[in-house]
Order: C-alpha cells, then structure tokens, then sequence
C-alpha cells in the first residue's frame, strides 16, 4: 500500500481526526487529534495496515503556550516494510493521553519512561510510575524547564 | 516506600532481591523475585541504576560534542551507535559519504557485532558453568579488537566514526589484522559450538527454557537476534539496507522456538555471517596508496620551530591520529565544509584554516541541520538501533532521543520468568543480553 492510499484509506475512516500528513527527510509523519490516538492505533494496528511493531514513543517538550507536549510514536510494519511516526499534541498542564497497554505490551515501559521525563499521564495504564529516576525525584527531567545541571538533595536509604 | 512486589506478596511467599549488585546482572539492574520455594510466583524488574541523563546532556552538546557519549550506550559494540547517530544525522542534513569510508564503517560495525555477540555468550555460557567458553571468546574477542585498536588507538570507547565519514584511514598491515581476527574466531565459534552445542548441562538451562511466542516477541517490540530467535524474519539491514549491505550477501539466521537456546544459536550463527561480511568487504577495500613517509611534526614543536626560522616555510605535521592525514581526508570524510572536522595540516599552518577550525568548533557555528525531525535505524547488536532527532535549526539538538533495543528486550523479562526456578533467571537474563549504558541511557 503506497502512502496515498494510506492516507486517503485513514482520512476516510477518521475524517476530523487526522490533522495532518507530512514527510520529513522521507518519514512519514501523521498529526493527530489526541482524542483519537487509541482508535487510531488499533486501526493502523489491525489489517490493511498492519502495524505490528510499536518501534518507539517519545515525546518532545516544546515549551509553546498551547499545545506544549507532543508524543510521538513510531510504527513498523513487517508485513509492507513500511515505517510511520505519529504525533499528537498535548496541554503542558495536566497532560493525559490514552495508555496503548492494551495494544502493545512495550507501551508499558515506554509510557512510564514518558510520565517518568515529561510528567505525562497515561490514561488506562496499569501500573503508572517513575522507571528510569527514583521514588522521591522531584520534577520531570527532560522538560525544558528543568535545569540541565539542577541537583537534588540524596534520599535516605531504604530497609 | 513499598514497591508493587511487596505489596502484592502473598504472606507465606518469599521475597528475594537479585541486584542491583549481582554477578549476573550485568551491571546494575535489579529483580526482586516472590518465591514460593525455588518457584518464581511473581517478579518485578527496577531499572535506572545507570541513568546518566543521556538524552539531557545531548540537548546540551554541540552535534559534534555528543558523538563520544553515544559510544557509552554500549561499549562492547560503541562503533554500531556511532554509526547510527551519525547517519541519522547524515540523513538529515543530506550528506553523501565516500565509498571507501561505507566500506571502512561496515568492517567496523560487523567487527563490533562480533565482539557483541562474542561478549553475550561469553558471559551467559560462564553464568552457566562454562568457564572455557569465557576464556576463549574473551581470547578471541582481543584479536578483533587489536584491528580496532590499531585504527582508532582505543579498545572501547572510539568515537571513530564521524558524521561524513570515519575519523581516519585503515592502520598499515590492517588485513593481516582482520585476516588473524577472522581466522582465531572461527576457531573459537567451532570450539564452542562443540562444548555448547551437545552439553547436557547447558542444554538442560536453555532449551525450552523461557520461550517467547512470535506475537508476544512483537508485542514487546523485540528486534535484533531475539526476535530472529522466534522465526520472525526482521533485520534492518536487509529490511532498510544501509551503507552497502545491498551489495553484500549475507544470510539472517533464524530459530523456531525463541527459547535460551534459539536466542543463543541464532547469536552463533550470526557471527558466522557477520565474518563472512568482514570477509567480503576487507575484499572490497582497495589498497591506499602508499603514503609520503615524510618526518612529520608534532603540532607544539612545529609552532617552536616556525618562532625560529621562517614561518612561512612549509612545515608538514604529524596529526595526532596516522591515518587522518590531509591527503586521505578525501577518502574518509565528506568534503561538505561544516560537516567534517577540517584537517590539522590547514588549521596550523594558514590563517584559513585556523578560520574554519574555529567556526567549526565555535558556539553557534559548526554542523547546524534544518529545522525538523528525523528518524533512523541501524542493526544493533542487540536489535533496532534507532536515533530520533529534533533540531530546532541551532548547533545543539533540541530533542534527541535512542531508541534502545534491550530496552524493549527487557519489558518481557518479568513475564518469561514467572513460574520458572530462580536458577533460569540467570541463562534468560543472560540470553537476553542487557546492556545498562543503553538500556537506562
């Protein structure tokens, strides 16, 4: 399936949804309406597009007033050798988006790595907590409004 | 604070803490395991001990700066992430490379494979009684790295390849080296597959042991070795052919069961190939041409000699690294001016080149790409190795992110090992080969 029909096969199921399509340096990049993130993905997951490979999810912090966060996923399919990046934007307070657990069973570590350095919520996911900084970190670390060098004062040891 | 293991224990089970500091954790990395007798009833993994803060710092460092940080991801194979962060960059800023250094950097990332693969089996044969395997991998693992060693002048942490192309030619004598390296390995690949192959014991810990089915190896977004392991056929570098992997033939390797033993095999079998692309590739290296063996100068004593005597008279200089003299640079580096170091010979010698050193180095000059995100993977030792990269148009990266693939490996660990004996932890963990530079970053 080239990247037309892709595109017209996911505007017609998710007319409103699909904000935008681009390529960057030969990526192909959808912008979608955060809403829509978790039927979205078990679409593309599911034949004709068959995205079987959840490659990655991320999310970069742009510091804009509006939409500050935005996640980006990667997705492989091994059937079409075809890769796609999928972005979404989110509020900088309170951002909650839905949890892709059920999908695939990477997203659970990947979310909390995600919640661990942006301080994004993932609705649904089963065991939300820091992974990669300790219990009693304060802030979220890949922000850009958390200092490069900031330190923090030790713990105390645990039993 | 509790963590979910405790919480959830049943009364009479026991609570076993492996790690962080463990023989066969590989680093630090720590299972907290509830035992009902030797029987794994529930386990949680902790990750983190080795965060370094990778992706903060790379905000903070020139494109250039940051090379040197992503040999640390892995350090048994650092030249497989230069190469990857390095072509993303090259994809992003639309970099051609010259043959001779796409040559070079496949030899080299093949050789790093080896030593990857090498160092993973080494390390799970030993956990599991075969101190010989150890010893003789190690062994052979040292006559790959001397073909590293002579190029770069280091052992591990190289930083040898650059964005545009490698940081300096082949040593002399570099096929004698590969040639030994192959030769010594193929040795020890035999001699371990006949310890391994039929030993009852090692058997008896890694087959059937811990399988993982195709759907749940993609569901963990496995790749690499592993997922081979499964039958799956997925290897980015005939899926999305790099550098010149489309001209070379080798084969990929797969198991059938994705249990210790697949994992362990199909790593064998894998080296076999990747000797059979140094092979081929040393093959397609040609020849340089015999350099000027001309009494170069070291840079300080060159400045003191051109205070006594004439300073215009031309002086040649010794680089700090054989190899990266002015005249090979058009072999191994791009000739894109902000992309490539310029040469040492230019920057102590004319005013020019001094200009172009300091612009290159200086803040707010140096590799800028365009504004955009960009994407790309190359085959890891472990899997997909992938480099995400946002750059807001200045000198710095505004968000660069890796996507680990033992990252991903080790998500399924807690489930592989639930209702297991506490000893398959170790040839599972071991099978898996984490690796904590790229897995806490």
């Amino acid at each position: 399936m080239e990247k037309e029909d892709l595109i017209e096969a996911l505007r017609a199921r998710f007319p409103a949804e699909v904000e935008a399509y681009a390529e960057s340096y030969g990526d192909q990049t959808l912008v979608v309406r955060r809403e829509a993130l978790r039927p979205l993905m078990t679409a593309l997951k599911a034949a004709p597009f068959d995205y079987a490979l959840l490659l990655d999810a991320t999310c970069v912090d742009f510091l804009a007033s509006e939409s500050r966060l935005e996640m980006v996923y990667h997705l492989y399919s091994l059937s079409r050798n075809r890769r796609l990046r999928i972005k979404a934007s989110l509020p900088g307070d309170n951002p909650v988006v839905d949890s892709l657990v059920g999908l695939w069973k990477n997203a659970d570590w990947l979310e909390r790595e995600v919640f661990d350095m942006f301080g994004v919520a993932f609705m649904g996911h089963p065991d939300l907590r820091r992974i990669l900084m300790y219990e009693g970190f304060e802030g979220h670390p890949l922000r850009k409004s958390y200092p490069w060098r900031k330190e923090q004062p030790r713990i105390p040891l645990k039993d | 604070m509790e963590s979910r293991i405790q919480k959830q224990a049943r009364p009479d089970s026991m609570l076993l803490n492996m790690g962080p500091s463990h023989p066969a954790m590989h680093g630090t990395f720590r299972i907290m395991l509830e035992l009902d007798g030797e029987r794994i009833v529930n386990a949680e993994c902790e990750i983190g001990y080795l965060h370094r803060g990778f992706e903060k710092t790379c905000e903070n460092k020139t494109y250039f700066n940051l090379l040197p940080y992503t040999d640390r991801l892995n350090y048994v194979s650092p030249q497989i992430n230069n190469l990857g962060y390095c072509m993303t960059m090259e994809k992003m800023l639309g970099v051609g490379v010259p043959e001779r250094a796409q040559l070079i950097r496949v030899l080299m990332g093949e050789l790093s494979r080896v030593s990857d693969h090498l160092t993973c089996i080494a390390a799970m044969a030993m956990e599991n009684g075969a101190f010989t395997v150890f010893l003789y991998m190690m062994k052979a693992r040292e006559f790959l790295w001397d073909v590293i060693e002579f190029t770069t002048g280091s052992r591990m942490t190289t930083s040898y390849i650059r964005i545009g192309g490698v940081r300096a030619d082949l040593a002399a004598g570099w096929r004698e080296t590969v040639a030994k390296g192959v030769l010594e390995t193929r040795r020890v690949l035999k001699d371990v597959h006949g310890l391994l192959d039929g030993n009852q014991i090692f058997l008896n810990r890694t087959r059937g042991l811990a399988a993982i089915s195709k759907e749940d190896a993609l569901s963990y977004g496995w790749t690499g070795p592993c997922l081979r392991s499964t039958g799956v056929l997925y290897d980015v570098r005939k899926a999305h052919p790099y550098l010149l992997y489309d001209r070379l033939q080798f084969d990929v390797p797969l198991g059938e069961y994705g249990d210790n033993f697949d994992r362990y095999m199909v790593r064998m079998k894998e080296m076999e190939q990747s000797l059979r692309l140094i092979e081929q590739v040393a093959a397609l290296i040609p020849d340089a041409a015999p350099r000027v063996q001309a009494e170069g100068l070291e840079p300080a004593e060159a400045i003191r000699r051109g205070r006594l005597e004439n300073p215009r008279r031309p002086v040649r200089l010794s680089p700090n690294l054989e190899g990266s003299e002015k005249d090979v640079y058009p072999q191994i580096l791009t000739a894109d001016a902000p992309v490539a170091v310029p040469a040492k010979e230019d920057t102590y010698t004319t005013m020019e080149g001094l200009i172009s050193h300091f612009l290159f180095f200086m803040k707010g000059h140096g590799i800028r790409p365009p504004r955009g995100d960009v994407y790309f993977s190359v085959e890891g030792g472990n899997g997909e190795l992938g480099y995400y990269v946002v750059s807001d148009g200045t000198d710095r990266p505004y968000r660069l992110h890796l996507r680990a693939p033992c990252f991903h490996l080790v998500s399924a660990l807690e489930g592989l090992i639930k209702g297991r004996f506490v000893a398959d932890v170790i040839p599972t963990f071991g099978s898996m080969n984490m690796i904590g530079g790229e897995l806490d970053r």
